[in-house]
């Protein structure tokens, strides 16, 4: 076999791979219509991250189960039913054509997470009412004494302590030994005897039977994607996922009444573990986008915003290691894409960090001051966002209309900016939803 | 001799605190002192988070001082502390949410700033805020969400408390509260933080 080398590529040249690969995704598209209209969106998109003046706003909408109260069907016949999930997103995305799609193996499996016995959220049917979203159930997963098994061996502690607080169906993991113990014959035992107890047995039956049902659920899930994308010309604007340290440890490991314990007691130990988590982060935007085949990678910022963390902190615990992991992606080619939940107002001198590139990110604000970003992102990266989920809810039409002429007179005309709403939008008025994206289309032309 | 404790609570050193408490007792300070410390330094702790100064994580920690010098304190006590409270109020996180972060927060600026609060928890159904009001008699209800979804339940709840006749105040809150939901589901106000709140069951509880 002859040993093939990888080309090395730059920075620059894997990302306009990447944007290549997203855009001409080898499918074939129903009609010339939906082909020409994907090739239209996505470069939108392309020409905004780039800091361009694309040939019209892109309307990239944050949407969460707000299409399945739109098509008449319950949050949790959205996760337990695909046929009524694809239904929904077909009649939203076909009545509302937004500029992005809203993706289906977001809303997560019903089935999949029953047979887990999923501890961490509560989910519509399952804890909460049928009609809500799920939901995350704050807890101490890991404890505060286990800073140092975490950040020895972050997988190990996931294996035997973490997955088995968070999935019932795996409580019986934490019998098992580290994997690393699998070194020589005569000392194998130890290892492999666990796995014969039968709550280790039964665990393992349930987690195949899981992954059963995530297999039929996902080829359903993606299916319903590929076909927003091949008949309505619908790109998708999320291609990875990963965190900030600080929120994977505050959201579902440590709590936010853990991490801002440990900011105090052992603020050591948080930054080691912080530190610990930037690779894996790193590897899981790179990992998921690269098969997504789409270059931009979610992240959303939780635990950082204004009044969370005095801007000292921010400086100290938030920031370093979100900045090395926006740094590592870019260094892939992909484009992070910051969710930027709550308010940003105390942070934005310290997030236009002269070391990130310029043009290589996206930004998504939820309730901070736009002219202050605009001040502060035009030429420098891809904004938009701030249009409050309260208007889509309860203000008229002509009101969404005006406020979104106010937001594209305000920060478009320089380029680089996409219209969105600020936060994640569950329940709103059909009318002032269409408002939003039909203003945002018109108005929205250079 | 209490204003070292005072100050070792508001500038979050905690180990000194418990000292310093624990100190103060074996010498002789009386129960009732150690706790009015422990008020003083949350006033502090108030008056900083509400000028900017202080954040999440100090609230956080402030409340898990107080709580450890409570533990110690509360087996010493020969007279029940003083329960002149300014007032009463009901909260909770409503029907289909249950994020409990800003609603926890706010409840407990509430308590330090001498408000008797009922805290109803997460997911509470319009039903049991009613049922809450009748035994507890607020003059205050706060009612806390966080998704757009909160909207409507909140609206309900206003409607069943008034048709159960409760004639007190209500306040809202949550991530994406504005003055238009505030309309829109008929609370008298809406409060942005914790302060806000406070402040305006202050000014309803004269």
């Amino acid at each position: 076999m002859t040993s093939q080398t990888e080309p090395k590529l730059s920075p620059a040249e894997k990302r306009e791979a990447r944007f290549a690969e997203w855009r001409s995704p080898g499918v074939s598209f129903a009609s010339p219509e939906a082909e020409r209209g994907y090739r239209e969106r996505t470069q939108l998109i392309k020409d905004v991250v780039d800091l361009k003046k694309p040939a019209r706003v892109p309307v990239c909408p944050i949407i969460g189960f707000y299409p399945f109260a739109y098509a008449g069907v319950t949050a949790r016949e959205a996760m337990y039913d695909t046929e009524k999930l694809g239904l929904a997103l077909k009649k939203f995305h076909a009545d509302f054509l937004p500029d992005t799609l809203s993706s289906a193996p977001i809303y997560g499996s019903g089935q999949v997470f029953e047979a887990l016995d999923y501890r961490l959220y509560r989910w519509p049917g399952h804890g909460v009412a049928d009609r809500a979203p799920y939901q995350c159930v704050e807890a101490e997963y890991m404890r505060a004494d286990e800073y140092d098994q975490f950040i020895n061996d972050p997988s190990g502690f996931f294996g035997r302590f973490y997955l088995p607080r968070v999935f019932g169906a795996l409580e019986a993991w934490q019998m098992q030994a580290p994997l690393t113990d699998i070194l020589e014959l005569p000392f194998f035992g130890p290892y492999i005897v666990p796995i014969g107890l039968p709550p280790v047995q039964a665990a393992y039956q349930k987690l195949l039977e899981a992954g059963r049902l995530a297999m039929e659920w996902i080829q359903a899930a993606a299916a319903i994607d590929g076909a927003t994308m091949t008949t309505l010309g619908l790109p998708a604007l999320i291609g990875g996922f990963t965190k900030a340290p600080f929120d994977t440890l505050g959201d579902t490991l440590r709590g936010t009444r853990g991490i801002m314990m440990d900011k105090f007691r052992q603020p050591n130990k948080l930054l080691a573990a912080m530190e610990r988590l930037v690779p894996l982060a790193i590897d899981m935007g790179v990992r998921t986008a690269t098969q997504g085949r789409n270059p931009m990678v979610f992240i959303p910022l939780h635990k950082g915003a204004d009044g969370f963390l005095s801007n000292d902190d921010f400086k100290k615990f938030y920031w370093p290691t979100l900045k090395a992991v926006i740094l590592g992606l870019i260094q892939e080619g992909l484009v992070p894409y910051l969710f930027v939940e709550g308010g940003y107002n105390q942070r934005l001198d310290i997030i236009t960090d002269p070391d990130i590139p310029r043009g290589a990110t996206i930004w998504v604000f939820d309730q901070t001051d736009m002219k202050e970003v605009k001040k502060r992102f035009t030429g420098w990266a891809c904004f938009g966002g701030n249009l409050p989920v309260s208007m889509l809810k309860a203000a008229t039409p002509d009101q969404v209309r005006t406020a979104v002429r106010r937001l594209i007179d305000d920060l478009a005309p320089d380029g680089g900016y996409l219209l969105a709403n600020g936060a994640v939008l569950d329940d709103a008025e059909a009318e002032n939803l269409h408002a939003m994206i039909q203003t945002g289309k018109e108005y929205g032309v250079y | 001799m209490t204003k070292a404790l005072v100050e070792a609570i508001a500038d979050m050193r905690e180990e000194e605190a418990l000292a310093l408490a624990k100190e103060q007792l074996a010498g002789g300070t009386p129960p009732l002192d150690i706790l009015e410390a422990c008020r003083e330094a949350m006033a502090v702790v108030g008056r900083r988070f509400e000028a900017g100064d202080c954040f999440v994580p100090e609230l956080i920690m402030a409340g898990e001082v107080l709580r450890q010098i409570s533990d110690l304190v509360k087996p010493r006590l020969t007279e029940a502390a003083p329960a002149a409270k300014r007032g009463r109020v009901v909260i909770g996180t409503v029907e289909g949410d249950i994020h409990d972060i800003g609603k926890d927060i706010v409840a407990f600026m509430l308590d330090i700033n001498g408000f008797e609060v009922r805290d109803l928890g997460v997911d509470v159904p319009a039903a049991r805020f009613v049922e809450a009001v009748k035994d507890f008699r607020p003059q205050v209800v706060g009612l806390s969400g966080f998704l757009t979804l909160a909207y409507d339940p909140m609206k309900n709840t206003i409607q069943a408390l008034r048709a159960a006749g409760f004639a007190g105040k209500v306040m809202i809150g949550g991530g994406q509260i504005d003055e238009q939901i505030r309309q829109y589901t008929g609370a008298d106000a809406y409060g942005q933080d914790a302060m806000a709140a406070v402040g305006l069951a202050k000014s309803w509880t004269p």
